[in-house]
């Protein structure tokens, strides 16, 4: 990651919307335009319009492009089918996360969004472990939008009505007068919505075409937080790091059962030895007592006051206008109802582990074939 | 009845012997939608620069620091149940906490209405 804080294509525009700028991975971006609160709280209920551009988006083209990348990923890669999008791990040969990212099947290639403040460290670490039959390419020249929200279906569905048949999870090539858009549906929000790569040059019309339907507005970062922590989603910085292992980070879905047999990936031993019970700490959600947040940092303690784990993402909800938070805390304790602890400022706040999503998902999921 | 400012963005209104404080409307402005404050009990005793209150916003907490010295005679209660009072009426309704003070020259390092004006400019 360089020093220099770059604009992103939409950058005009944002200033245009009223946006207060902030530097975050490398770049200037959006922190809020009217609002955290009025922003999060449109999106649950509207549609949210996110530039998301500074994240990595990346192709991995050539034959056994797939078998290669499950080398350093615990999913299954192999047969993820086409049109279909994987949550997986980028996993170093101890099993710590290096960053957690969507890998799309689109056919003819593999189409990974990676975290922007990782993506140049991702891109080094991939090559320097991808065969040379298999090469990756970083799409600088695409912006990404993301517009979430139970209205946002209707919303882009005027423009692409294509786009609505795809379920949570799928992902198709579309165009938008002419434009080639790669839409999929799914997001970081846990609301129904759309992930939707563009080029750079037509981002800012189709920005403005969703923003001129009564149903969406523009939403910053600020609550790009609020709404993923809601939804129970991690952070990468700050819920996963290199230390982190994911059963620990309560990612064991991410690993696939056929993975998980044939044992093939990085960090693989390491990993497994947690699976699926034997972790020593979990991630979990936390009810705040009281109306005080409870930021990044705070300290889980026992009764004695000896520090036995560490909030790592922390804000005030919108949706349930109370704190909550995500920590790490023993697993003897990650158990719903169970009360924790916590010392922030030397003060001590009591909080109740809770199951997350904290607020219901609504995603748009393909229903069970009969 | 005087007004006071400081380059910290608090605001002091002076009664005789009595300071009332809050935050600005450029404070609240730049800490958004605030939902929790805390404010000092009656009888805390303060020297200027004291930590006095904490106010957070949505997305980080902040330090209020007493920009005066005195003894506190009362701390807003109803910022407890309503927080966004700050955001709303940061200069009025907003208030944070009143103190009795103890050293009125201090009054003298403290910026005019249109010397804050002066100074946002700057920023």
């Amino acid at each position: 990651m360089t020093d220099t804080i770059a604009p992103l294509p939409l950058n005009d525009w944002h200033v245009a919307q009223g946006a207060r700028m902030v530097p975050f991975a490398g770049y200037s971006m959006p922190i809020q335009y009217e609002g955290i609160m009025a922003e999060h709280l449109w999106t649950r209920a509207n549609a949210g319009l996110f530039d998301v551009s500074h994240m990595g988006q990346l192709n991995l083209v050539g034959d056994g492009a797939a078998e290669a990348l499950e080398a350093i990923v615990p999913g299954a890669m192999t047969t993820l089918k086409p049109g279909k999008i994987r949550y997986t791990l980028l996993l170093n040969d101890k099993g710590g996360i290096l960053d957690d990212l969507m890998v799309t099947n689109a056919a003819k290639h593999l189409y990974l969004v990676v975290n922007g403040a990782t993506k140049h460290d991702d891109i080094a670490y991939m090559q320097a472990n991808l065969p040379e039959t298999v090469t990756l390419v970083h799409r600088t020249d695409d912006a990404l939008l993301a517009l979430q929200g139970p209205k946002a279906v209707t919303a882009f569905a005027r423009l692409v009505p294509g786009a609505a048949e795809l379920y949570f999870m799928e992902s198709g090539p579309f165009e938008w007068g002419g434009v080639p858009l790669g839409v999929s549906r799914s997001g970081y929000t846990g609301e129904d919505g759309f992930e939707i790569s563009v080029p750079a040059a037509h981002v800012q019309k189709l920005a403005d075409a969703l923003l001129a339907m009564d149903e969406v507005k523009p939403v910053g970062l600020g609550a790009r937080d609020s709404l993923r922590l809601e939804a129970g989603l991690p952070l990468y910085g700050h819920d996963l790091t290199p230390e982190t292992l994911p059963v620990e980070a309560d990612l064991s879905f991410a690993l696939s059962k056929a993975r998980r047999e044939t044992g093939n990936f990085a960090g693989a031993a390491q990993v497994l030895a947690q699976y699926p019970d034997k972790a020593m700490r979990k991630r979990v959600g936390l009810a705040i007592e009281g109306r005080q947040p409870v930021r990044e940092g705070a300290e889980v303690v026992d009764h004695d006051g000896a520090v036995i784990g560490m909030v790592t993402s922390g804000g005030f909800s919108p949706t349930l206008e109370r704190p909550i938070a995500m920590a790490y805390i023993p697993a003897d304790l990650a158990i719903p109802g169970t009360t924790i602890s916590l010392r922030q400022r030397n003060k001590i706040i009591a909080s109740t582990v809770t199951t997350m999503p904290f607020v219901p998902n609504g995603y748009h999921r393909r229903p069970k074939s009969a | 009845m005087s007004l006071y400012f400081t380059e910290e963005h608090e605001w002091i209104l002076v009664e005789g012997d009595i300071a009332t404080v809050g935050i600005t409307d450029h404070a609240q402005e730049q800490l958004g939608d605030v939902v929790f404050v805390e404010v000092p009990d009656e009888g805390k005793q303060f020297d200027k620069g004291d930590e006095a209150a904490v106010v957070e916003s949505v997305k980080a907490a902040s330090d209020v620091y007493s920009p005066v010295s005195g003894d506190v005679i009362e701390g807003n209660e109803a910022l407890a149940d309503d927080p966004s009072l700050v955001n709303s009426d940061p200069e009025g309704e907003g208030w944070f906490f009143k103190l009795t003070l103890s050293d009125t020259s201090e009054l003298e390092d403290l910026m005019s209405a249109s010397d804050y004006k002066t100074y946002l400019k700057t920023l």
